[in-house]
C-alpha cells in the first residue's frame, strides 16, 4: 500500500502538498525525523526557500542519511523546487553550497540574453517533454507554475525530462531511476499538478 | 512562453471578506472560506488574499455562516489552503519574520508585505534572505494627488510617505522583493479603470514582475493593464463578487482578444 511521507523540515509549503494529497485520497505521513522515513514506500520532499537554507534545515534535523537511504534502496523519490534544486552537486545561490550529490549538476541564476526578460521566473509555462516519463501521463497541454530564479543545470542530457521555455530552454524536471525532481508546484497547478501527484503515487517500489 | 496572469484579490477585514472603495468604505461580502473555493473552480491563475482588519479580531461569532468560528487569521489561513490548488499570497499585518514564516507554514506561497517595509527597508532583506526572492511580494499603495503627483501611503493608505511609486518601486527591487503589487488608492473601488501611466512606470522602472491593481469595472481594463499598462499580471479585488463565474467570464475574454493567458477550461475537472 501506497504511503507518501511528506518531509516537514520548516522549510517548505508541507500544508499545500499534503493537502493535495489529501484532495487525491492518497495516505500519507509527516517526516520530521530520521527514523519516520521506514514508514514510507515513496517521499516527497517540498521546498521554499534558498538552496543553502534548504540544506540546512536538512542537516539541522538529520534527515539527510534518512534520504540517502531511502533512495539508495530504490523507492521512489520527488523533490519540488528547491527540493529538486538540492538534487545537484551544488548550488550557487548567494554562496556556494553543496547539494545532495544525486543528479550530477549546478545550481546557477536562470540566464538568457540581455536584460529582456523579469527574474523571478513566476507564473504558469508550458512544458516539454525530452522524454518519456510517468509524471506526464494522463495529461494534454502540459502547463504548470513555476516561480523561481534559480535552475537546475544537469551534467548529463538524459537526466533532464523536460524543459520549459523562458529566454532559452530551462529545466523544469529531472529523472534518473527512482529520483524525480520538478522545478515547478504541482501541488499548485491545479488539475495538471495534481495529475502527476496521482502519477508518482503510482510510481512501483523496486 | 510565460503566460499572463488573472488574479482576483480577496480582502478580509476582522472575519469577513469586503470590498473596499478608496480604502475607506468597507462592506461585507461573507464568508473567507467559500469565496475561495469559487475562484479556485473558476480557474484563477492566483489568488492574492489580504488581511485589512485594523486589529487581531478574527472571530465572527455568527453561526448563520455555517462555518466554525475561527479565532485566528493563520486558521482562517489553514482552511483557505485546503481548497486552493493554485498559488496563494498572503498580505497583512506581517511585521516580523515569524508572521512570514507562520504563514508559509499555513499554506502561503507567497507573502504581501507592505508598511513594514516602509518604516524598515532592510526587512526586505531579511526575508529574501531567510524565505527567498520569489516569497516576497511588495504592495505599494500610491495615490494621485490633485497636482497630478503620486505618492506612496502606508497604514491602509492613511499616511503619506515622501516616496514616488518608481522610486520605492527601484528600492524594493533592490533588497530582494520578488514582485511588486502595484495599487492606486484613488482609483480603487470607482470602476474606471486602471492608473495606467502609473503601472507603466513602475513596470519600466523594475524588472521584476509586476502585478497591476485597482480600479478594475469591466474585463476590458483587464485588458489594458497588460497592453498599455505593461503589467504582467492584471489583479482586482471587487469586480469578482458581483458576479457568478466572473473569472471564467474575464478569462474567455482575454483568451479570446489574442493576450497569451492559459485557456480557461470550464469546472472541475477529473484526475485519472
Amino acid at each position: 500500500m501506497v504511503v507518501i511521507g511528506v518531509v516537514n523540515y520548516g522549510a517548505g509549503n508541507f500544508s499545500s502538498v499534503v493537502n493535495a494529497f489529501q484532495y487525491l485520497g492518497i495516505r500519507y505521513v509527516e517526516i520530521t525525523k530520521s527514523m519516520d522515513f521506514k514508514e514510507a514506500t515513496h517521499i516527497v520532499l517540498p521546498g521554499v526557500g534558498t538552496f543553502s537554507k534548504v540544506m540546512d534545515r536538512l542537516k539541522c534535523l538529520d534527515l539527510i542519511n534518512g534520504l540517502y537511504c531511502h533512495i539508495n534502496s530504490g523507492k521512489p523519490f520527488l523533490g519540488i523546487c528547491v527540493g529538486m534544486q538540492i538534487l545537484a552537486s551544488f548550488g550557487m545561490e548567494f554562496n556556494r553550497c553543496s547539494g545532495l550529490n544525486l543528479i550530477e549538476g549546478v545550481v546557477d541564476k536562470i540566464g538568457f540574453e540581455g536584460n529582456s526578460l523579469r527574474l523571478p521566473h513566476i507564473g504558469w509555462n508550458e512544458v516539454q517533454q525530452t522524454r518519456e516519463s510517468i509524471l506526464y501521463k494522463n495529461m494534454q497541454s502540459p502547463i504548470f507554475y513555476f516561480v523561481h530564479s534559480f535552475a537546475f543545470y544537469p551534467t548529463y542530457n538524459e537526466h533532464i525530462s523536460s524543459t520549459v521555455f523562458y529566454g532559452s530552454a530551462v529545466v523544469a524536471s529531472v529523472e534518473k531511476n527512482n529520483i524525480f525532481g520538478v522545478q515547478f508546484h504541482p501541488e499548485k497547478s491545479q488539475h495538471n499538478g495534481l495529475q502527476l501527484l496521482r502519477n508518482f503515487a503510482e510510481v512501483d517500489i523496486c | 512562453m510565460l503566460k499572463k496572469r488573472l488574479i482576483p484579490i480577496v480582502l478580509l477585514k476582522n472575519g469577513l471578506v469586503v470590498q473596499s472603495k478608496g480604502f475607506k468604505r468597507y462592506q461585507a461580502l461573507g464568508n473567507p472560506v467559500t469565496i475561495v473555493q469559487r475562484l479556485s473552480d473558476w480557474a484563477a491563475d492566483e489568488l492574492i488574499y489580504l488581511d485589512i482588519s485594523s486589529e487581531a479580531r478574527y472571530d465572527l461569532k455568527r453561526d448563520d455562516l455555517k462555518v466554525n468560528n475561527r479565532h485566528s487569521f493563520i486558521e482562517i489561513l489553514q482552511d483557505i489552503s485546503k481548497k486552493c490548488f493554485m498559488p496563494l499570497t498572503i498580505g497583512g499585518l506581517i511585521r516580523t519574520k515569524e508572521d512570514v514564516r507562520a504563514r508559509i507554514y499555513a499554506g502561503a506561497d507567497k507573502v504581501c508585505l507592505n508598511s513594514k517595509p516602509l518604516d524598515d527597508p532592510g526587512f526586505i532583506e531579511t526575508c529574501a534572505k531567510e524565505f527567498g526572492s520569489q516569497c516576497i511580494v511588495i504592495s505599494i499603495d500610491a495615490m494621485r494627488l490633485d497636482s497630478g503627483k503620486l505618492l506612496v501611503f502606508k497604514y491602509g493608505g492613511k499616511t503619506p510617505t515622501s516616496l514616488s511609486p518608481t522610486s520605492w518601486a527601484a528600492e524594493v527591487e533592490k533588497r530582494g522583493a520578488g514582485e511588486i503589487l502595484i495599487n492606486s488608492i484613488d482609483r480603487d473601488g470607482r470602476g474606471q479603470g486602471y492608473d495606467l501611466s502609473l503601472i507603466q512606470s513602475v513596470a519600466q522602472a523594475v524588472n521584476i514582475p509586476v502585478i497591476a491593481c485597482g480600479g478594475v469595472g469591466n474585463w476590458g481594463h483587464f485588458k489594458e493593464g497588460i497592453i498599455e499598462g505593461g503589467a504582467d499580471a492584471v489583479a482586482a479585488a471587487n469586480i469578482f463578487h458581483y458576479s457568478e463565474n466572473s473569472v471564467y467570464n474575464a478569462k474567455s475574454y482575454l483568451y479570446d482578444s489574442g493576450l497569451n493567458f492559459r485557456k480557461p477550461l470550464w469546472g472541475k475537472l477529473e484526475v485519472i
